[in-house]
């Protein structure tokens, strides 16, 4: 471990008198310990073995242990198929998405510090986050950016498990799940969008939004809505925006979406979902190929 | 050429994203393919060689005997991870330092934007509201796209490709997908994006965003055509030519899955079949009626009281 530091030069002698009365620093010096006795010494304390609970020279016993005893690193297994680590195989697509979430869930928090969702307030919020909050334009930048670097990624992992065949027994089940947190995705970036109050904002949610005022028997103008009884002030846009038109209330209800409800929804799938890459049997490949000839049916 | 206009429209904060998507998503389709590529010669090289299918570990990289199967995770898998997240930091620093989130004038109700536009990913369903009614474009065909995806895994009953990248063994699979992602989904946000601009019009790439153009198209429904009149008669009409046309176009897979695909069909039960035919019938009819209302300038197949199709 400490290889350099075992065999320090001795160190030169200090004449007893004037910076080392009667000869205490050398007294000291003789009983001082080299930085490598002191780390062995701090691992036998009671404080470090109950943090680090193996040690940490390098055996296939502590490599699986450094993965198996961490709570971080638990996710994974302790081994995984040689190929799987190839870039070319999963693109790293799912990872960065999740790195991606993790980055969104950082941002977002230290943003909700400087956010009040109500307006008028939400706008000149941004305008002090882009002006006076200390790095909080970079804030704002790095969350918007990775938001929409968040829905590519995560429609390129969806391809990437379709191409490789992924979806295929036994991973039906956690497809869907995918598919759950493909739409959750998009919604949280749709929530967001509100957000700002500002121009840009607003039209899109109320395009957006508009859609719901056509959904078949649910919406005052979609068919059959008008004959069930719905009118824009009961109907499923109006549950969305909290009104019948984006405003103060529909401001307030995609802020508790886009903090609150759906980072929880979306958090409860991710559990699943890295769950079940381990119950299914890890990842998927690369596989040893099959061919048609062999398939007995 | 409004070179100009190209520039303001790719260089806008919101679209580098979509730039990027047109960057990437080619990039990962040829990668897919490479793979692909790979595998199926060493199937090819299986099939011919009984031998090599003993032998062979059946995965085309590099690999000899007496090499272990997996590899720890501490450190092989997670320095990738580790260079991985410093990348994309690094990545997405970079880009919140040179770009700035756009931020319009403050929410103002009695100010249309034109184009008004939804967020970027959603343009692709946007788009489609020129071709649908707002419920079939806004409600019922994502409903189904989500729908259509779950049901992927039970559906396809090929029990090769599992795990590996393979074209020629998951040909109509393949195909299908990526169709309906790349032209259907992909294309579709990329039109909505660069191409339709004030009043929601076409704008070719390079053409100058006129916000006092007028259109003077005119569309038709498909009964104007025949000179069909009266509710009932052009309720008939609707529900006869897109039943004829589901039909029509269920019979020609259907016939082309028997005769070319028979061991799919074999492994189908009914309800695995029928969804995947329905499926597909939809995916081709959303085209037909794309390519109607661009090319023949037809507005609707089907026209009732209460929707219309």
């Amino acid at each position: 471990m400490s290889h350099g530091h075992d065999e320090a030069p001795p160190e030169p002698e200090i004449p007893a008198g004037e910076g080392n009365p009667g000869g205490l620093l050398t007294k000291l010096r003789a009983k001082a310990k080299s930085p490598a006795q002191l780390q062995a010494e701090l691992k036998k304390t009671q404080v470090w073995k109950s943090i680090f609970r193996h040690k940490l020279d390098d055996s296939p016993r502590n490599r699986s242990l450094a993965v198996l005893s961490s709570v971080f690193l638990h996710l994974h297994p302790a081994r995984i198929n040689r190929d799987a680590v190839r870039y070319s195989f999963t693109w790293g697509m799912g990872g960065i998405t999740f790195y991606l979430f993790v980055l969104l869930t950082l941002t977002g928090t230290l943003l909700m510090f400087y956010f009040h969702p109500s307006k008028g307030e939400a706008y000149r919020d941004i305008m002090f986050l882009q002006h006076d909050v200390p790095f909080g334009n970079l804030l704002r930048n790095m969350h918007r950016w990775c938001a929409h670097a968040m829905v590519i990624t995560t429609w390129l992992h969806m391809m990437r498990v379709f191409m490789s065949g992924s979806y295929k027994p036994p991973r039906e089940f956690n497809w869907n799940i995918g598919v759950m947190l493909l739409l959750f995705t998009m919604l949280l970036s749709f929530t967001g969008y509100l957000l700002p109050d500002d121009q840009l904002g607003f039209w899109a949610v109320t395009v957006g939004t508009n859609m719901a005022r056509a959904t078949p028997v649910m919406g005052h103008e979609g068919p059959f809505g008008p004959e069930l009884g719905f009118t824009a002030f009961n109907d499923v846009r109006f549950a969305l925006l909290g009104g019948s038109v984006v405003d103060a209330n529909a401001l307030l209800r995609a802020y508790i979406w886009h903090c609150i409800a759906i980072p929880i929804i979306a958090a409860v799938l991710l559990i699943v979902h890295f769950w079940r890459i381990r119950k299914d049997g890890a990842i998927s490949g690369p596989a040893p190929v099959m061919l048609a000839s062999e398939i007995t049916d | 050429m409004d070179w100009h206009q190209v520039w303001e429209l790719v260089s806008l904060p919101d679209n580098v994203p979509i730039v990027l998507l047109l960057l990437m998503v080619p990039f990962y389709t040829w990668l897919a393919f490479r793979e692909a590529g790979r595998n199926d010669r060493l199937i090819a090289a299986l099939e011919l060689d009984p031998d090599m299918r003993k032998t062979h570990h059946r995965v085309p990289y590099p690999w000899k005997p007496g090499w272990p199967k997996t590899v720890h995770v501490w450190p092989h898998l997670l320095k990738r991870e580790f260079l991985a997240a410093i990348i994309v930091t690094t990545v997405m620093i970079v880009w919140s330092i040179v770009l700035d989130a756009p931020l319009e004038e403050p929410a103002n109700p009695s100010l249309t934007m034109n184009p008004s536009k939804a967020p970027w990913y959603f343009l692709g369903l946007q788009e489609l509201l020129v071709y649908f009614d707002p419920w079939i474009a806004g409600v019922v065909l994502p409903s189904i796209i989500l729908m259509g995806l779950m049901a992927i895994p039970y559906i396809d009953v090929n029990p090769l490709g599992n795990g590996y990248y393979t074209w020629k063994q998951r040909k109509f699979a393949i195909a299908t997908f990526l169709f309906g992602f790349l032209v259907l989904w992909v294309l579709l946000v990329i039109i909505g994006t660069f191409i339709r601009g004030p009043g929601w019009l076409w704008f070719n790439l390079g053409d100058t965003w006129d916000h006092h153009r007028v259109d003077h198209q005119v569309n038709y429904d498909l009964h104007d055509f025949f000179g069909v009149t009266g509710v009932w008669q052009v309720f008939f009409f609707g529900l006869a030519f897109v039943g004829g046309f589901c039909a029509i176009v269920g019979g020609i897979t259907h016939l082309w899955v028997v005769k070319c695909m028979p061991l799919m069909r074999k492994r189908m039960s009914l309800v695995q079949y029928a969804t995947m035919l329905q499926l597909w019938v939809l995916m081709i009819f959303v085209v037909a009626k794309i390519i109607a209302r661009l090319a023949f300038t037809v507005k609707n197949f089907w026209v009732t009281p209460w929707f219309n199709v």
